[in-house]
């Protein structure tokens, strides 16, 4: 890496632009940045904020109708000219000669950005058909080549593969490995692991950090995870609707921030790393707590014969937070829908202690039963947009419940009034439909409908994972808030172990469909006893660029072969 | 707590999209199909021949069955607005000769001797919408004497105005697509819900008898269902059998449109919540399922009107559908069928069928951007 400083791509002032109707929609305004061969610069905003059109544009991919208004893409070519990618034209020979070749790209679906009817073999060849004249020969002799360097094992037989038969962290290997085809000076990688489970993600990021080390290449790695930009970046640059909001060394963003947003950004992202500051002096007080649900030897068998959960035993003591933390297909979610009984479990007990103090077993409960125990085990969904019906106004939503339960007219009115503000939502707004409410508005019009029928045990899905960061520990706030105005129990499930730190007493460790480890949140996260523990806690990306160690992480074994 | 700058950005969505934050489903609906501008323009049409098919006893100039033996195959009159400089609507005399060779007559027009129109004309008392007793036309000849003749879209083998034997064709062909789509909603709906309802054997059972109705050739069908009809049957019931007829195959595309709605909509997380809450089966179709389809259902009938209307203009073309002496647009077609008519008199082929093109063209397009409309919250935001 001898020319280290060399400026490969030098974007100046780069506007995309959407028309719309009611105006032009400034998606990309006014953005420079430089990227140098064998550095990595993290493009980093919440959803929105255009760094993935900012990355189209460079390849001028970006869908229709936005166009390029203005700016320019210096590309420097290998023979030391530089060409403006901007003043090409976007079907032209010239920029089809650089993408793929000079610029490759890597996406986010791992799913669909794979053709499942042509040969992982074939798909890679394609490229270096384009590109290169090469025998036929030569060609597969090279795509086995490619498959040995993104490390899929035994890759004389994966070239004649199908991607179905590819697992997820795989199709992502294959992806680059065709990006690669063609050794690119820049690879352009759009939130190459934001699908992927944690673990997974740290083996793809060591893959790429590796391969660009070998080839000496440059990144531009598009994110919205301030971990990942901690772990791998040089260079970032900080994005908010379609403005850079500031640019820098890796160390100084998350040092030394001097714009308001991204210091914003970078403490919503610390905040997330330790427990919450309301439950930190409460961390052995749960053992007073008598338990509410317990669970005891719950299976889940679907009709294909997957076995979803196995054997699952679990306790939520009344007033504390049980997470359940997992990958995805672990059966975390299922669980859940058990315990409410939206799936009937296979077999086993769910004893649940209702409010008059008798105890219900719900895994066999009769209707009257069940629709009395649904009253006091709520849940909140994952998709703010899916849990809501579009067709009715937040009002009707959340005095769904209540109404169903016998309150009506004035009462009812001023019981959702109530709860909105309990919430924190003006209730003047409850005649407004939900798609006139952002992200995490309606997330907590979700949990006014979860806690209008005063339940003592909530069921949170995933509930913060489709928001922003910024906006995740807000809703954290508020359900601890709650938690304590109403003295609610939460079963909160999801991947994310920093939400789980945060807000969560006791956590249990799910690995396909068993708890592999049960114990208070600090024990598990300081000390973790199960191997596969270990694997998950330390594939975390740490969000301090001068303490990386994503590449020293402990390998949980049957992950690996996955 | 930091709900105070989530308030903020509310507020600023709101300012940005002032009339959106309130407008339910049908207000978007109607904001989206306004973007469809020939979506727009067929509404317009649709609306104007439906108004024109129940008033069309005032707008034609004349009844549909009076005979003139003067103007058999009579050609179309020109038309003109003014006479002389000033404004009076005529159209030109027509004056007949005998072609001794071919034994036929032909009419040809003297611009110079014009017969003069005049609006709300008098004429045979009549009742209009069947309530309303009439005795004006909307036009007609003024002062009518012997000789004068008014044929703007020609005449028939009896001299019979083609322009209001179409119009009065009008009223069934355009009606018996509504009748037949209100039969075909009723089965489809009822028989796609159960079967997306309930699902299992159930489901199966109805999809493969969908999958059998579907397989059997439609034009025989028809012909075997039409011929049971008893010919001593008055011309009303025959219309309403046939209407049936058309109607018993029209379901199943319906019925699968339902059925599969139920299916995709069964586990949105909004109907879950709603059996959470305690919701019945019942309450959840009725309040979270149908308000769901029921924008795609009016999209789906619109689409399904002018599958009716040829339908039955193809059945009486065959002559298995109506037969004269109702008036359909099939049944004015089936006079055009034979070469004489289309050599020597092509406005008996070309005014109906331009009637029949337009009605469905216009609700195919009216159907797309129905559909496109259908579901506001699908693609956009």
């Amino acid at each position: 890496m001898s020319a280290s400083a060399e400026t490969i791509l030098k974007v100046e002032n780069l506007k995309t632009y959407f028309p719309t109707r009611k105006g032009m929609f400034r998606a990309v305004d006014d953005v420079s940045f430089e990227v140098k061969r064998g550095k990595t610069l993290c493009i980093v905003g919440e959803s929105g904020s255009g760094k993935s059109v900012t990355a189209r544009s460079v390849l001028q991919i970006v869908d229709a109708p936005g166009r390029i208004e203005g700016g320019s893409i210096q590309l420097t070519r290998p023979d030391g000219s530089i060409t403006d990618l901007a003043q090409l034209n976007p079907r032209g020979q010239e920029i089809r000669a650089v993408r793929g070749n000079e610029i490759a790209m890597i996406f986010q679906e791992p799913m669909s950005s794979l053709s499942p009817v042509h040969r992982v073999g074939d798909q890679i060849a394609e490229v270096l058909k384009l590109h290169f004249k090469l025998s036929r020969k030569e060609r597969r002799q090279r795509v086995i080549e490619l498959l040995q360097q993104v490390e899929i094992p035994d890759p004389e037989k994966a070239i004649d593969r199908y991607t179905f038969e590819f697992s997820g962290g795989m199709r992502q290997r294959v992806m680059i490995a065709m990006a690669l085809a063609c050794n690119p000076a820049l690879l352009i990688a759009d939130e190459p692991t934001t699908a992927l489970d944690v673990t997974t993600q740290a083996e793809i990021l060591d893959l790429i950090r590796k391969l660009q080390q070998q080839n000496g290449m440059a990144v531009m790695f598009i994110t919205h995870d301030m971990g990942v930009v901690a772990e791998i970046a040089d260079e970032v640059l900080v994005m908010f609707r379609g403005k850079v909001k500031e640019t820098g060394s890796v160390e100084k963003i998350f040092h030394d921030p001097e714009d308001e947003y991204t210091k914003n950004l970078i403490s919503s992202v610390v905040k997330l790393e330790k427990k919450a500051e309301v439950r930190a002096e409460q961390l052995d007080a749960s053992t007073e707590y008598k338990p509410l649900l317990e669970v005891s030897d719950l299976s889940m068998v679907f009709d294909n014969g997957h076995h979803a959960v196995n054997n699952v035993s679990l306790t939520v003591h009344s007033g504390e937070t049980l997470g359940i933390v997992g990958e995805s297909g672990s059966g975390k979610t299922t669980i859940g829908r058990c315990l409410l009984r939206i799936y009937d479990p296979s077999s086993g007990r769910i004893d649940f202690k209702r409010s008059d103090g008798s105890v219900c077993e719900v895994a066999g409960a009769n209707k009257a039963d069940l629709k009395a125990v649904r009253r006091e085990i709520r849940m909140i969904f994952q998709d703010p947009v899916g849990s809501l019906n579009p067709r009715k106004t937040v009002g009707q939503i959340i005095a769904e419940p209540l109404n169903l339960m016998g309150v009506k007219g004035r009462e009812l009115e001023e019981q959702v009034c109530a709860l909105m503000e309990q919430v924190g939502l003006p209730p003047s707004w409850r005649e407004r439909y939900p798609h006139a409410f952002s992200g995490g508005q309606r997330q907590r019009i979700g949990i006014a409908r979860a806690i209008s029928v005063k339940p003592r045990l909530i069921i949170a899905d995933e509930a913060t994972s489709a928001l922003d960061v910024s906006l995740r520990s807000q809703m954290l706030d508020l359900m601890m808030q709650l938690q304590d105005e109403l003295g609610l129990s939460y079963l909160f499930i999801s991947h994310d172990m920093s939400v789980i730190r945060y807000m969560c007493d006791r956590v249990a460790v799910m690995h396909r469909g068993k708890i592999v480890e049960t114990g208070e949140t600090h024990q598990v996260i300081n000390n973790p006893q199960h191997a596969y523990t270990q694997a998950l806690l330390s594939a975390i990306p740490n969000p301090d660029p001068l303490d990386r160690r994503l590449h020293n992480r402990f390998r949980f074994a049957p992950e690996v072969t996955a | 707590m930091t709900t105070h700058s989530n308030i903020d950005t509310a507020v600023e969505t709101v300012t940005r999209g002032e009339d959106l934050t309130t407008a339910g489903q049908w207000q978007l609906f109607w904001l989206r199909f306004k973007k469809h501008r020939l979506a727009v323009i067929s509404l317009v049409v649709i609306i104007s021949l439906y108004v024109v098919a129940a008033l069309a006893e005032f707008i034609a100039p004349f009844d549909p069955n009076s005979t003139n033996a003067r103007f058999t195959y009579a050609s179309p009159q020109g038309f003109h607005l003014f006479h002389d400089g000033s404004f009076a609507p005529n159209v030109s005399r027509l004056s007949m000769t005998l072609n001794k060779e071919s034994l036929r007559r032909e009419f040809t027009a003297d611009p110079d001797n014009p017969v003069f129109l005049g609006f709300f004309v008098p004429a045979k008392p009549y009742m209009l919408l069947g309530v309303i007793p009439m005795e004006t036309k909307l036009f007609g000849i003024k002062d009518p004497k012997i000789g004068d003749s008014l044929y703007l879209f020609g005449a028939d083998r009896l001299g019979r105005d083609i322009l209001s034997r179409v119009l009065y064709g009008a009223q069934i062909s355009l009606s018996i697509g509504l009748v037949g789509v209100v039969v075909s909603l009723v089965l489809g709906v009822a028989i796609g819900g159960i079967s997306g309802f309930f699902g299992g054997w159930v489901d199966v059972l109805i999809q493969r008898f969908i999958e059998l109705l579907r397989s059997i050739p439609t034009i025989p069908l028809w012909m075997g269902l039409a011929t049971a009809i008893p010919v001593s049957w008055p011309p009303l019931q025959t219309y309403f059998c046939i209407t049936l007829i058309v109607s018993l195959l029209g379901w199943t595309s319906l019925a699968r449109e339902v059925r599969g709605k139920f299916l995709s909509l069964r586990n949105e997380d909004y109907v879950i919540a709603a059996r959470l809450d305690g919701m019945s089966e019942i309450g959840i179709i009725f309040h979270h399922l149908v308000p769901s389809f029921i924008s795609h259902i009016i999209a789906t009938l619109t689409l399904a009107i002018p599958t009716m209307i040829l339908s039955e203009t193809a059945l009486s073309f065959l002559g298995i559908g109506l037969q004269p002496p109702i008036i359909s647009w099939g049944t004015l077609l089936q006079e055009a069928q034979n070469i004489r008519a289309v050599a020597q008199a092509p406005w008996l082929l070309f005014t109906p069928a331009a009637a029949i093109v337009i009605a469905v063209l216009s609700l195919n397009f009216l159907g797309d951007g129905l559909r496109d409309a259908a579901d506001p919250y699908g693609a956009t935001t």
